[in-house]
């Protein structure tokens, strides 16, 4: 809502400067987005009247004008204006003066005449848009008199963020009833309003569905001069809330919508047929609104209609069949009630919004249409003259919103605010609201005026007492609260946890958007994604990924073009699955890598990565001492993201629990990456499931190492041997591990070498050598005949 | 007598003229090696008569551990000398990058997100979460959002088939948790919430904290104090805070929060209020009996306001070279 803080203080007498009435309507629930000073540019500009005038000598298009500029003082200024004429009154510039363009006038000579001074357009000192001459003042304007002073300039323009709530505060009148709480404040508003009804001109109204449109004030009004110039005052208010001045009548209907906040519409007379009736639109029917525009109506938009068809999109806009224009001798206001759960995103179906859909959407006052009427007729007689018509207010007052009285109990209002707040302060605030107040024991009944439709319960009555009393008065109370203790997941407890051992480890977080392209996803998860949004962003963000791969893909490309070439990155967070009436969301967590092992240093190690040093990343965070057994990697088949060889699925007992490997390079193709990229995904949960520890003692007694090497078939995996070994007598036999691996010179083809250290160690005695002979014995045996081992010389 | 008196004499000699290691060892094997002076000495002991024998014995023995005592500190002495000089080697550049010392870091919205529930927990507040991709009913209409209500259209919703939609907000975890819970309820609910809006200070995905608090005496009052005392905590400072009426359906009194930034500058940073009635009762706590209050703030917000960061967009931009610097 955008209007001049002079318009306001026109209303309503109030006892603060500018910089505190700001202050006050933002914290009475009306936040002041912006303010701006209007008119400063035109300080010095005067009220000039012209006296005279002649055809310039030199010049066909030139007047030579001799303009009274006050104090019996009368000077000769050259003008270029088509709309000269004597008697005009217009703003004048004087030598000296610096226009808003940063102009300096001088004394000058215009093909061979002296001019002393300029006089304006309105664009020309910032008053407007309009340029078919210079500036046009009633003709009571005071000669002489600074143009910024008779204009109420400069003036603060407010710009306020009304809440969706206050559909009555959308007016000048809605602030200043709000603004009336603060004290020594006073309503200038009259609401009585006599015109003279001196002709019997009327358009027939009909309202046969008096759910959708209740209330349908509206008065006919004949010859009129729509060619008249709206007064400059009202033209001003409109200009500095942002509103061009077009003709009276259309000026008009801005004002009163601007003053009250009901939307008037205006219909030229002559061009209606028939009986005016608002109705449901039809089957394939179009409209061509005021704007140009031809739209095609959905069925349950309200139109108003005529016996032509529909005229007018109700509550959001006028129909072009029906406009008003300079021409138009006879206008027909109409001030309507259209109950806001019909109006509730109906310009927006249409990709438009309009001042008026703005405030039918959020509810007018429905005790306002016939008096917004009235005010429209009353302005309108006396700029266009013409002879008004009865005022015809057609109501059903079982669909209008009903006032009703609710009941505030003391105890209620101390119990939500948490402060004892007086009584006869509670009284004040309502009574300067505009509310009628019963007062009882202990509690109080109370009416809202017609205009707060917001007001429905009791809390609604506590809100209006806070706001007004004021947030700021009421002081802060620690609660004292106790709550259960209440169990807390390993999960929850850790999730911090590990991502910083992922930042330890290298890697920085990355926050990727939840929507992905489609055929990207579809791609990656090798099915038609079922999780795709009615209304993207765009087709880039398009459905929910199934996996934070293509995210991270897209952010590793980014940063590898930025002169990165080693990226390690991870991401957390939410994948989905399913179709959208059984969809899955599983917290997953993923990296990807590419580049070199270590960053460049001196001293680093410049290989790049590989399968061994991510699986490296992902062990670390996996493999705690007592659960390493349950971890396994078994090699991939069935993901196409990875390549066949080089990638695993990754199983915790017997659950999957995710993928990790190097990525296929027909994969990274797609994005443009050549380089080697690994990634791992796994899912939070499944992974981070815990059992708890349970600490084993340890032996006292020293361990043996013996180290064995062995050739067997290359397809053999490593974890087979260590698992084998580890059962030939897991109470001696404390670990096993891998040393070496050779394939190549004096190993046979299809076969490889793999070394062995094992750690034998007994809990309760020192154990012998011999002991130890024998474990590898039949360490050796077992290998023999199970994986047809042969002990390498 | 006068022999062994002799040899221990000159082994002193030799021994206080040692220079290394070498020497020590050379004068060891003379005289206590096999054919060394002292074990000469012993091996006359047998061509004694047996009653001279042990006081002969004496003699050398005594004069062999002198010997020995002296030749050990001497090797010591030798040994420190060497160990000092060893150290007398060319200086490394110590200002060289030490090995692999590369840090990945936390985003800083994930920061920040951790470090409101830290605050949070710290006063009792348990955290759920809800899922992301919701319905209808627990992002609008149980919130006390009807089907046609003017906040719908400001909420800039993204929507899949059949009355489902991204949460426009983490509001509808209050829900979940009531029904799930009941009263009394203390909670944080932090996650990622959705609009189709795009701009330079709109992101369609982005992150809130829902709070949540219900009992039998909860008043605005509380509200105030337990957001003032986050506010404080968050920024490590003393604050001035603004509570502003403002609007939610599901809250009544609504407010916005302020807080007094640099230039003098209110800045908004969440909303708040007393949970709504109608949104108690379609949660199955009754109104009269159970009040509270909710409360939502930005994530990226406070972020923004916490780091510095000035473009909205830099957070999903995921430069390396701008997360780096949260290591």
């Amino acid at each position: 809502m955008k209007f001049s803080e002079s318009w306001l203080r026109e209303i309503i007498d109030l006892n603060l400067n500018s910089s505190e009435l700001s202050h006050k309507l933002t914290m009475i629930g009306h936040e002041l987005d912006e303010i701006s000073n209007d008119g400063l540019s035109i300080e010095g500009i005067i009220i000039a009247e012209i006296v005279a005038f002649k055809k310039h000598p030199n010049a066909d298009r030139l007047s030579l004008c001799n303009v009274n500029i006050g104090s019996n003082r009368t000077i000769e200024v050259v003008c270029g204006a088509p709309n000269v004429q004597v008697g005009l009154k217009t703003a004048f510039a004087r030598v000296g003066q610096i226009l808003p363009n940063k102009i300096k006038i001088k004394k000058s000579k215009i093909r061979g005449v002296t001019s002393n001074g300029m006089l304006c357009s309105a664009s020309e000192i910032d008053l407007g848009q309009e340029d078919d001459g210079i500036l046009e003042l009633p003709a009571d304007a005071p000669v002489g008199v600074d143009l910024g002073a008779y204009l109420n300039l400069p003036d603060n323009i407010l710009n306020l963020d009304l809440t969706p709530n206050r559909g009555d505060c959308f007016s000048l009148i809605g602030l200043a009833r709000d603004l009336n709480t603060e004290p020594k404040s006073k309503l200038n508003y009259n609401f009585r309003i006599q015109n003279n009804i001196t002709s019997k001109v009327k358009c027939k109204v009909k309202t046969p569905h008096p759910d959708i449109c209740p209330r349908f004030a509206s008065q006919a009004i004949e010859g009129i001069d729509n060619k008249s110039i709206t007064p400059i005052q009202l033209t001003e208010k409109l200009r500095k809330s942002g509103i061009r001045a077009i003709n009276p009548v259309v000026d008009i209907t801005n004002y009163v919508m601007l003053e009250l906040g009901q939307p008037l519409h205006a219909y030229d007379l002559d061009k209606i047929t028939g009986v005016v009736s608002p109705r449901y639109a039809k089957n394939n029917e179009t409209l061509q609104l005021l704007d140009g525009n031809t739209i095609k109506l959905n069925k349950n938009t309200i139109v108003v209609s005529d016996e032509s068809g529909s005229i007018g999109l109700a509550g959001i806009m006028g129909g072009n069949s029906t406009s008003v224009s300079d021409k138009t001798t006879s206008v027909f206001f109409e001030a309507a009630f259209w109950p806001p759960k019909f109006m509730s995103g109906k310009a927006r179906e249409y990709g438009m919004q309009t001042d008026a859909s703005l405030r039918f959407e959020r509810g007018v006052d429905p005790a306002l249409q016939a008096f917004a009427v009235e005010r429209a007729t009353q302005l309108l007689l006396s700029i266009t003259g013409g002879k008004a018509g009865p005022v015809d207010d057609i109501k059903n007052k079982k669909y209008l919103p009903k006032t009703k009285s609710i009941r505030l109990r003391q105890s209620r209002l101390y119990k939500i605010l948490g402060k004892k707040i007086p009584k006869s302060e509670v009284e004040r605030i309502f009574k300067k609201l505009g509310f009628t107040i019963n007062i009882e024991k202990d509690s109080w009944k109370i009416i809202a005026p017609s205009y707060r439709f917001d007001i429905n319960i009791e809390d609604d009555l506590i809100e209006e007492i806070a706001r007004i009393y004021g947030f700021e008065n009421i002081e802060r109370v620690t609660e004292s609260i106790t709550m259960p203790i209440s169990p807390i997941g390993w999960s929850e407890l850790n999730k911090d946890a590990v991502c910083d051992h992922l930042c330890v480890r290298g890697y920085h977080e990355a926050i990727n958007y939840s929507f992905v392209k489609k055929d990207i996803d579809n791609q990656i998860s090798g099915q038609e994604s079922k999780l795709e949004l009615l209304n993207p962003i765009s087709t880039e963000m398009a459905v929910m990924k199934s996996s934070h791969l293509a995210g991270l893909l897209q952010t590793l490309k980014r940063n590898l073009s930025r002169q990165n070439n080693r990226i390690r990155l991870f991401e957390i967070g939410n994948v989905f699955s399913g179709d959208i009436k059984n969809h899955k969301e599983v917290e997953k967590i993923a990296a990807i890598a590419i580049g070199p092992i270590e960053e460049e240093s001196w001293n680093s190690r410049n290989s790049d990565i590989s399968f061994f040093d991510l699986k490296g990343d992902l062990d670390s965070l996996l493999l705690n001492n007592n659960e390493k057994d349950f971890f396994s990697y078994e090699s991939n088949k069935d993901n196409k993201n990875f390549h066949p060889s080089y990638s695993a699925v990754i199983y915790r007992k017997d659950e999957i629990i995710g993928v990790i490997g190097m990525l296929n390079p027909i994969l990274t193709r797609h994005f443009d990456i050549a380089e080697d990229v690994y990634f791992f995904e796994i899912d939070y949960k499944k992974a981070f499931k815990r059992s708890s520890i349970n600490a084993k003692s340890i032996s006292k007694y020293p361990q043996i190492r013996r180290d064995i090497s062995i050739v067997v078939d290359s397809h053999i995996i490593s974890s087979e041997l260590i698992d084998a070994v580890k059962k030939i007598k897991p109470s001696i036999i404390q670990s096993v591990n891998v040393f070496d691996i050779y394939e190549g010179k004096n190993i046979e083809e299809g076969r490889k070498s793999i070394a062995l250290g094992l750690i034998l160690q007994e809990k309760s005695r020192t154990l012998t050598d011999d002991e130890a002979d024998d474990i590898i014995k039949m360490t050796l045996k077992l290998l023999q005949n199970k994986y047809s081992a042969k002990l390498r010389d | 007598m006068n022999k062994v008196k002799e040899i221990l004499e000159k082994s002193l000699e030799k021994i206080s003229n040692a220079a290394s290691i070498e020497d020590i060892e050379n004068i060891r094997i003379d005289f206590i090696g096999k054919k060394g002076l002292f074990t000469n000495e012993l091996k006359k002991l047998r061509h004694l008569p047996a009653n001279d024998r042990p006081l002969f014995g004496q003699e050398i023995n005594k004069a062999k551990n002198v010997f020995l005592t002296n030749l050990s500190s001497a090797k010591n002495q030798l040994e420190g000398k060497l160990l000092v000089d060893s150290l007398n080697v060319k200086p490394i550049d110590i200002s060289l990058a030490g090995s692999n010392s590369s840090k990945g870091s936390r985003h800083p919205i994930s920061l920040v997100r951790s470090k409101i529930e830290q605050i949070f927990k710290s006063s009792g507040y348990k955290i759920k979460i809800g899922p992301e991709i919701e319905d209808d009913y627990h992002n609008f209409t149980a919130l006390n959002v009807p089907e046609n209500h003017p906040a719908r259209a400001m909420h800039d919703t993204f929507y899949f088939e059949g009355k489902k939609l991204l949460r426009t907000h983490t509001s509808p975890v209050q829900i979940r948790s009531m029904i799930a819970d009941g009263a009394p309820i203390r909670i944080i609910a932090p996650g990622k919430c959705y609009r189709c809006d795009s701009d330079q200070t709109h992101t369609p995905m982005f992150h809130q904290v829902e709070g949540l608090v219900i009992d039998e005496n909860i008043s605005f009052a509380n509200l105030k104090a337990v957001l003032h005392e986050f506010v404080e905590s968050f920024f490590e400072r003393e604050i001035k805070l603004r509570f502003r009426p403002s609007y939610f359906p599901f809250t009544e009194p609504s407010a916005e929060v302020d807080i007094l930034w640099e230039n003098d500058e209110w800045l908004e940073i969440l909303g708040c209020g007393m949970v709504h009635p109608n949104v108690l009762t379609n949660s199955g706590i009754d109104p009269e009996k159970y009040s509270g209050y909710a409360f939502g703030m930005g994530v990226e917000r406070l972020a923004m306001l916490y780091y510095g960061v000035r473009d909205l967009r830099t957070f999903y931009d995921n430069d390396v070279n701008f997360l780096k610097q949260f290591s």
